[in-house]
């Protein structure tokens, strides 16, 4: 009685292997080459502005408009929360036989493995324009000398702080070295003030520390070597999670940082900051926008008080002072796109659309003569700083690819909780290499 | 009583109702077997197919992406073996989530039994209001786990309401770091458990409750027994399948847990193992991490732990209670 049962449970499993098969085995048909703007497409657009408001708002009038510019191209959005997007999302499409023709690209070192699994459209000579007028950010989606994106925002990550608290502690002017930094989070502590607010909760910003360190600690060559190996046996790293200690050691932090989010709640780093109770935040270009709606309608009194300044100089470090961590978001097609999917993503970073992009002020826009766009002053100061950094390491977690990344920002969490030490970032990144 | 599989039974009473249709002694035994097999594959097949699918294929493919070094780029090319199992037990932050949901296992049993008996036999007394009260401890239950995380967070965080309230009550000396310090983040982390899923345990031993017959509890008090005497004596053993199925429940639960951990504890305290379980850390090494290989070979290993204690406990706890349901009196 048992026998014929198993019999069609087999059969069962072997009809639907077959099915999964079939279908992941469609026919892998070229796109006809067909010429630009002639026939009717549809571009599939994936991208991670998934919250109502006006990054939203712009990729949909963007898509119109460029409709409107080219009829045969219809684009579709799919507007994908970005972690889910970057995790799952994309890269299971990417497995399948059916990607999005354009989509969000971090670029470093998973747009390497990218290449490398011969998923995405090379698009070197139909971009030169394009990557002249944007510059030296256009590295960060290059493989080998080949272009396989753009961006569409840049910047660079320094100090937020507010003036009106350093005013009141006695602190004249922004900190351009470490030792001043230091200096500023002893006067800042007497006035009662919390000196520097980290989300170390969510990991990544207070690994931001360790990569300005490193920053500081490394000779660009070295970085740059680091990115495309994977090998980190220049003492220099091993420096970095030193210098990180002994600042640790000041505490310059808000209590409980340990599990303090970045982004959520007037409890988060950037709500210390908006709220006016933390004096400082290490944090990208975006942290404006973020800090504008954690603070609601204070928003309107604190605004004058925040400024920026970028992450102070290490005397006597041998990393270039003039380089920056920075970092940007821009966008890929899919090796299967059409042509059209190119001639969209040109549109996205030409200079009228990016000045349209940074009059929305969600982020810094990357292409020459959108700059006019920047209205408000302390983005026009990172804008200028982002242009004028002698060389621009992009993140590390994202340089080194998420394997390595994601091993490295939990070593340096480790760090802070005071139970790791320098060493044990390397080693934990060299044995992410492996994995 | 006879209690038969309801597959046989339904499928025995089609069979004498096809026997009468036809005109007698046209049918023979082997056409009412082989009617009878139409029907068990009829009713099973979307069944089986579902589970085939859904249930059996990906765990296959779990277990063949397990062998891979991996990360989802491209087909898994590169074979290793047992390679990432071995990573696994080698990673000092595995062990802490091993450890970790051992301890929400054994806590949960621990605090949820006397708890949930407790206000289930104080439930299963007549008294005004009790139908509200019973629906008052069922809540958290109802409540979406992403959303009872949530409240939580904004309740234990730094400043929240549990510190100002102990603060109100000049208990401020109490106040903790309920959600950064490290070694207490799991202790916190089971109180919440607890409370969300103590409810579940009162229903299922309130229903449990219901089905012993007051005649038994009568008798007792007749021969003079009192309240604690009965419940000690009386309904507490009688109440033991519902409770020994409770605790299976619950230790499937707690060792396949994620929800309330991945939302309530910062990314960082779980990277550092003091709130991680096999499944959180499965999704931070799977897919934060994309190491999938990796993280297929760790939910293999979730899978193979679930599967060897729900075989245990089914053999050597639930035995009795199985037996019973299943071969009853004839």
């Amino acid at each position: 009685m048992a026998r014929p049962r198993r019999i069609r449970a087999a059969m069962a499993l072997i009809a639907t292997t077959t099915l999964l098969l079939a279908s992941a085995c469609k026919s892998d048909e070229a796109p006809a080459e067909a010429e630009l703007f002639k026939n009717p497409v549809t571009l599939t657009w994936w991208h991670n502005a998934s919250d109502a408001g006006p990054g939203k708002d712009y990729w949909q009038k963007v898509a119109n408009d460029f409709h409107g510019l080219h009829p045969t191209v219809t684009v579709e959005i799919e507007a994908i929360e970005t972690n889910q997007l970057q995790r799952t999302r994309i890269p299971a499409a990417l497995l399948s036989n059916d990607p999005p023709d354009i989509f969000q690209a971090w670029g470093g070192g998973e747009i390497i493995d990218q290449v490398k699994a011969d998923y995405l459209k090379d698009i070197t000579e139909a971009t030169k324009t394009e990557v002249a007028n944007i510059g030296s950010a256009t590295g960060i989606w290059q493989v080998e000398g080949r272009q396989y994106g753009l961006p569409f925002r840049m910047g660079i990550e320094g100090f937020w702080y507010n003036k009106k608290l350093f005013t009141q502690a006695g602190i004249t002017a922004p900190p351009t070295t470490l030792d001043e930094l230091k200096t500023a989070v002893t006067k800042l502590k007497a006035a009662n003030v919390i000196p520097i607010s980290v989300g170390a909760g969510d990991k990544w910003p207070a690994a931001h520390y360790w990569y300005n360190f490193a920053l500081r600690a490394c000779s660009i060559a070295t970085l740059k070597s680091a990115a495309l190996t994977l090998k980190f046996d220049d003492p220099c790293f091993v420096k970095a999670g030193q210098d990180l200690q002994a600042f640790i050691g000041v505490q310059p932090f808000q209590p409980n940082f340990i599990a303090t989010v970045a982004q959520q709640g007037a409890g988060s780093s950037a709500g210390l900051v908006a709220t006016g109770k933390a004096a400082m935040e290490l944090m990208g270009d975006w942290n404006l926008g973020v800090m504008q709606t954690l603070a609601g309608d204070n928003w309107k009194t604190m605004r004058p008080d925040i400024d920026w300044f970028p992450f102070p100089a290490i005397a006597g470090a041998p990393g270039d002072p003039k380089a920056s961590l920075g970092g940007g978001d821009g966008f890929a097609c899919s090796k299967k796109a059409p042509a059209e999917c190119v001639e969209f993503l040109k549109y996205i970073v030409s200079p009228a659309v990016q000045k349209g992009y940074a009059e929305i002020n969600v982020g810094l826009p990357v292409a020459k003569g959108a700059e006019a766009g920047v209205s408000d002053p302390t983005l026009r100061t990172i804008l200028k700083a982002t242009n004028e950094a002698s060389y621009t390491q992009l993140w590390l977690d994202t340089a080194y690819g998420s394997t390595v990344g994601s091993a490295m920002n939990d070593a340096i969490i480790a760090i802070f909780a005071g139970t790791g030490k320098p060493d044990q970032v390397v080693s934990a990144m060299k044995a992410a290499a492996q994995k | 009583m006879t209690t038969t599989n309801p597959t046989q039974s339904l499928a025995d009473r089609a069979g004498v109702r096809s026997a009468r249709l036809r005109p007698a002694g046209n049918t023979t035994r082997a056409a009412r077997t082989r009617r009878k097999w139409y029907e068990i594959v009829g009713l099973t097949t979307p069944a089986v197919v579902v589970y085939t699918m859904f249930v059996l294929v990906p765990m296959g493919f779990a277990v063949y992406y397990s062998l891979y070094r991996w990360k989802g780029v491209g087909p898994p090319t590169e074979f290793v073996g047992w390679r990432n199992y071995l990573l696994a037990f080698e990673d000092p932050i595995f062990r802490d989530a091993l450890w970790n949901n051992a301890i929400i296992l054994v806590g949960s049993l621990v605090f949820q039994l006397p708890i949930a008996l407790g206000i289930a036999l104080l439930l299963n007394r007549r008294f005004r209001g009790r139908a509200f009260f019973r629906l008052l401890v069922f809540v958290p239950y109802v409540l979406a786990e992403v959303t009872v995380g949530i409240m939580w967070k904004l309740v234990l965080i730094r400043d929240g309401s549990v510190d100002a309230i102990l603060k109100a009550l000049g208990l401020g000396g109490l106040v903790q770091g309920w959600l950064s310090d490290l070694p207490l983040i799991i202790w916190t982390m089971l109180f919440i458990l607890t409370w969300k899923y103590v409810g579940f345990a009162i229903i299922l031993f309130l229903a449990g409750l219901s089905n012993i017959p007051d005649e038994l509890t009568e008798a007792a008090s007749i021969d003079g027994a009192s309240w604690w005497q009965i419940q000690r004596h009386v309904t507490i053993p009688l109440l033991g399948p519902t409770i020994r199925i409770w605790m299976f429940l619950s230790m499937i639960g707690s060792l396949q847990v994620f929800d309330v951990l991945w939302v309530v504890a910062a990314p960082s305290v779980r990277s550092l193992g003091a709130a991680n379980t096999m499944a959180t850390y499965m999704v931070d090494n799977g897919f934060f991490a994309r190491l999938w290989g990796y993280g297929n070979a760790v939910a293999v290993i979730l899978f193979v732990i679930s599967f060897v204690a729900a075989l245990l406990f089914q053999r050597f706890v639930l035995r009795r209670d199985i037996q019973g349901a299943l071969t009853g009196a004839k």
